[in-house]
């Protein structure tokens, strides 16, 4: 049994991003979540885009959680060493009802407070972003809007949060939650029990489910998948800015952008599925993709495409965020539904959550905060005079592990020994992009796994590619051949 | 302040191709030169190839690729040619600079008057293919699968279904059998194999292991670790047809669906590249369209012989000697070469340019575009037949190579030399 002041289920965007918060009070903070890492639900497969927060609402929290979220992000983004980037974005319209549904977009992004906004005509559109479909009539322009890598955000919110004393443990699957009658909470998982005088439901696509089992106002929530395309950075880029068609009611429609490191995003698609862990692609969302993608970039082409991947959004009925104390359940807070424009507001939800949070158990601000170990820049990004210095500081940056994306032996092991620090191959691969790149781990992951399998002192055959059964290898040649000849 | 050492040539990878180039320019006289190789031990690929069939052409003998690639080793050795392992170079530019990196000797920059790229290919990954389904463990592509199995003693899985019939799939599957794993189908998109006839034999047809042309993957299952399959066949279009699918439970599925060379450092210099062989567009030479690089091996194309490697990259290694010696391309003026052309029924011949009064023979390289029996192979210089080969069977599994004889050459004006099939052509 552990007892603690704050538990936080899910490690996603919001549950890290409050994690950071909570960390700064003089509690006892955990963050437990069912996946093996941080960021591995929605976190780490939607488009990685901080809106400027023209799409919601006026009134809404979506609305309101967006636009102080995205101005939050440069400054946060700086303090944690996370590339962000303000590339702008252009919302396009083909006929007269698209640009009639744009000025509403200008005048709703007007009062939610978006600074900026400007209606283009298709001259300056096409002058702006020269692949764009000629036919494109009108456009808004949305300079505020940003990229940023949405799981490595949340793995340094993490790291930051552990340094200052928040402990994470995963694999852990909520099986029960109860009220004791002292007032505080008994969360049991699949591997532990906790007792928690709060506790926070941060937990993504399951963010109902626990909901429900707390409290009688129950809720629905809808699963609804994103497929996406991902091309090699070695591309030439055909846009600068994020490229979005005319919002409907399903979603922000198919977008075509960069991310922060260079590589060509296209999606998503917007399917409802029963499962919100089915993460699979389908034959009919890609192509969906690509025919809605052509009609924003004619020349689409997906020959250096270099994987597919899919996420769910966790999206209610209600189609607004909830994000407070669940009521009539004294103790506990949510933060539910937080699908787009969940990333750009995580941190906006967090510092308000975590405010609530202090002021129900009278919590102090620790006076003082130890400083965030800020991560070393990526070998990758390095002058030739950093190069060397590196190399002569620690020779295993002279030892490039993935040829791609250009990873070191010692970036490895740094992801490994942070904070909050990798245990899988994918991990490794989403802290330090060794196999993210167009041979897709082939040359790599068997000396990735090997430096895990070191650095952890996990048995090879135990390493894993994403948690749970996902093992890498079966057996050793010898004792198969010995045991498994049938 | 990173110093600059100069040197003569720079040899970048030790597999194959490296070592021969680099023991040609050695026997020519170069003797400031350097082997740059990644790994902590050379021969590339070769190491983790362990099954015989290598080096029939070149030592009428069947070696294992280690075996093979040993004799080279020694042969450098012996030539005293330095290489240098657990080397990565970063880059290298227009001027011949390169810059390199690794543990014992940190980061370095050379400046060099020739460079031989022979950085070999990669596997096409599974998201080139954009076969939808999960994203669990269990998928590799063959060669890696090759390494865990041959290099580090493990086995990926137990039931295992093949994607492509490529050359190292096929060695996969009667690898992994032998190791007692069930390989269920080696499944290819094409109607015909990209592999080698005699692998089809030797390693699909003797262990029984059924193969479907025409068939692709179209459905990938398993949450963590791959649960199975479906495989459709496809039209003449490529398009998977409905109705036409098998399901097979396995934990694993190998890719063998084509190799690429792997140019990010030929593009960095500038290099042209050919959108046909993803290689460099290369003179007789093997001189890229930067003055003093030449790139040999699989990194130019993607060869099926590594005996067929050897031969081109001993000739690049001699030309790159040849050109440190007098410090000049050849005539870079379009009234002195041939421009070599696809002609109808052939792919990304190599090279795309001869010199009038080359120094020797000329091997032009190329693939047939679909399988061709009882046919030929003919050459033409402005229209006009000047070599002609005939086979019962041509097929683009399989590299095809036309000799022009220097003495030939020497005859002959014109702009341009074309090779085309002819004769029956057939998809089956």
């Amino acid at each position: 049994m552990i007892q603690l002041d704050i538990l936080v289920i899910g490690a996603g965007i919001t549950g890290t991003a409050l994690s950071r918060e909570l960390s700064r009070l003089n509690a006892t903070v955990a963050v437990i979540d069912r996946a093996c890492d941080v960021a591995e639900g929605a976190t780490k497969a939607n488009s990685g885009i901080v809106h400027a927060g023209y799409d919601a609402l006026p009134g809404t929290q979506k609305a309101m959680y967006n636009v102080r979220g995205a101005q939050m992000y440069p400054g946060l983004c700086e303090s944690l060493g996370v590339s962000y980037r303000k590339c702008g974005a252009l919302v396009i319209g083909f006929d007269e009802a698209d640009c009639a549904a744009l000025r509403d977009l200008l005048d709703r992004g007007i009062q939610n407070g978006v600074r900026d906004l400007r209606l283009l005509s298709q001259k300056e559109a096409l002058a702006l972003e020269p692949s764009l479909n000629p036919e494109v009539l009108c456009a808004l322009s949305v300079p505020e809007s940003a990229i940023v890598s949405p799981y490595e955000m949340a793995f340094a919110l993490a790291d930051d949060a552990a340094v200052n004393g928040v402990s994470f443990s995963f694999d852990q699957d909520v099986t029960g939650i109860s009220r004791l009658e002292d007032g505080t909470w008994q969360v049991t998982t699949s591997k532990d029990v906790f007792i928690c005088k709060v506790l926070v439901n941060c937990a993504g696509s399951s963010g109902a489910d626990l909901h429900n089992m707390i409290s009688d106002q129950k809720l629905h929530m809808v699963h609804r998948r994103g497929q996406y395309y991902l091309l090699d950075r070695a591309a030439e880029l055909p846009f600068s800015r994020t490229v979005f068609q005319c919002p409907s009611r399903m979603g922000k429609g198919v977008l075509v952008s960069p991310t922060v490191h260079g590589n060509l995003l296209l999606g998503p698609t917007a399917e409802d599925i029963p499962d919100p862990l089915d993460t699979a692609t389908t034959s009919d969302g890609l192509s969906e993709i690509l025919k809605k993608a052509s009609r924003t970039w004619p020349a689409l082409s997906v020959r250096t495409n270099i994987t597919n991947f899919s996420g769910v959004r966790a999206h209610l009925d209600t189609d607004d965020f909830i994000v407070g104390p669940v009521p009539f359940a004294p103790g506990a807070f949510e933060a539910i539904g937080i699908e787009s424009p969940g990333l750009s507001s995580a941190p906006a939800i967090a510092q308000d959550l975590s405010a609530m949070i202090a002021s129900y158990l009278s919590l102090e601000r620790k006076s003082s905060l130890r400083p965030f170990p800020k991560h070393p820049k990526p070998f990758h990004e390095m002058s030739d005079e950093e190069r060397t210095v590196a190399v002569s500081t620690d020779p295993e940056y002279g030892r490039i592990v993935c040829r791609c994306e250009v990873v070191t032996e010692a970036e490895i092991r740094q992801a490994i020994r942070r904070p909050v620090g990798a245990r899988t191959i994918d991990g490794i691969k989403r802290r330090t992009r060794a196999g993210m790149g167009r041979c897709q781990g082939g040359f790599c992951s068997p000396r990735v796994a090997q430096i895990l399998s070191e650095e952890t002192g996990t048995p090879l055959l135990r390493i894993t590619k994403d948690g749970g059964h996902s093992y890498l290898l079966a057996d050793t040649i010898g004792s198969f051949l010995k045991g498994g000849h049938r | 302040m990173v110093c600059e050492q100069l040197i003569d040539l720079l040899v970048i990878g030790a597999g194959p191709a490296g070592l021969a180039a680099a023991i040609a320019a050695k026997e020519e006289g170069i003797s400031s030169l350097l082997v740059l190789e990644r790994e902590k031990e050379p021969g590339g690929i070769l190491r983790q190839c362990i099954h015989n069939g290598f080096g029939l052409h070149r030592f009428s003998e069947e070696l294992t690729g280690p075996e093979y690639a040993a004799r080279d080793i020694a042969r450098a050795h012996e030539l005293e040619i330095p290489i240098e392992c657990d080397t990565t170079v970063l880059s290298v530019s227009p001027d011949r600079q390169v810059t390199c990196v690794s543990p014992k000797h940190g980061f370095r920059r050379f400046s060099a008057k020739a460079i031989i790229l022979a950085m070999g290919c990669r596997e096409r990954p599974r998201g080139a293919l954009c076969t939808p389904g999960t994203r669990c463990a269990g998928i590799y592509s063959a060669g890696t699968a090759q390494r865990f199995v041959n290099l580090e003693g493990y086995m990926p899985g137990k039931r295992v279904v093949i994607l492509g019939s490529g050359d190292i799939g096929l060695i996969m599957a009667r690898r992994m059998t032998l190791q007692g794993a069930k390989v269920l189908a080696c499944v290819e998109i094409m109607p015909y194999s990209s592999g080698l006839n005699r692998n089809i034999v030797q390693c699909l047809d003797d262990y029984g292991i059924p193969l479907y042309l025409s068939h692709t993957v179209t459905e990938i299952r398993g949450r963590d670790r791959l649960e199975g399959i479906t495989v459709s066949e496809v039209d003449s279009n490529r398009n998977p047809i409905p109705g036409s699918e098998i399901r097979f439970d396995c934990d694993t599925l190998l890719l063998s669906c084509g190799l690429i060379p792997e140019n990010e450092l030929s593009q960095g210099a500038g290099v042209e590249i050919s959108p046909l062989t993803s290689g460099a567009v290369v003179r007789e030479t093997f001189e890229t369209s930067v003055p003093g690089i030449f790139a040999c091996g699989n990194v130019l194309h993607v060869h099926d012989l590594v005996d067929h490697v050897s031969n081109e990259s001993f000739k690049a290694g001699r030309a790159a000697a040849a050109y440190i010696r007098s410090a000049s391309s050849a005539e870079t003026d379009t009234a002195d070469v041939w421009k070599v052309q696809d002609g109808a029924g052939v792919r990304g011949t190599v090279p795309q340019m001869i010199s009038k009064h080359p120094s020797s023979d000329v091997d032009l390289m190329f693939r047939p575009s679909a399988v061709f029996r009882n046919a030929s192979a003919v050459v033409e210089c402005d229209g006009v037949e000047i070599l002609r080969k005939k086979s019962l069977i041509f097929t683009p599994g399989e590299m095809a190579v036309l000799t022009l004889k220097k003495a030939l050459l020497d005859t002959l004006s014109g702009s341009c030399i074309e090779v085309r099939m002819e004769g029956g052509s057939s998809r089956g």
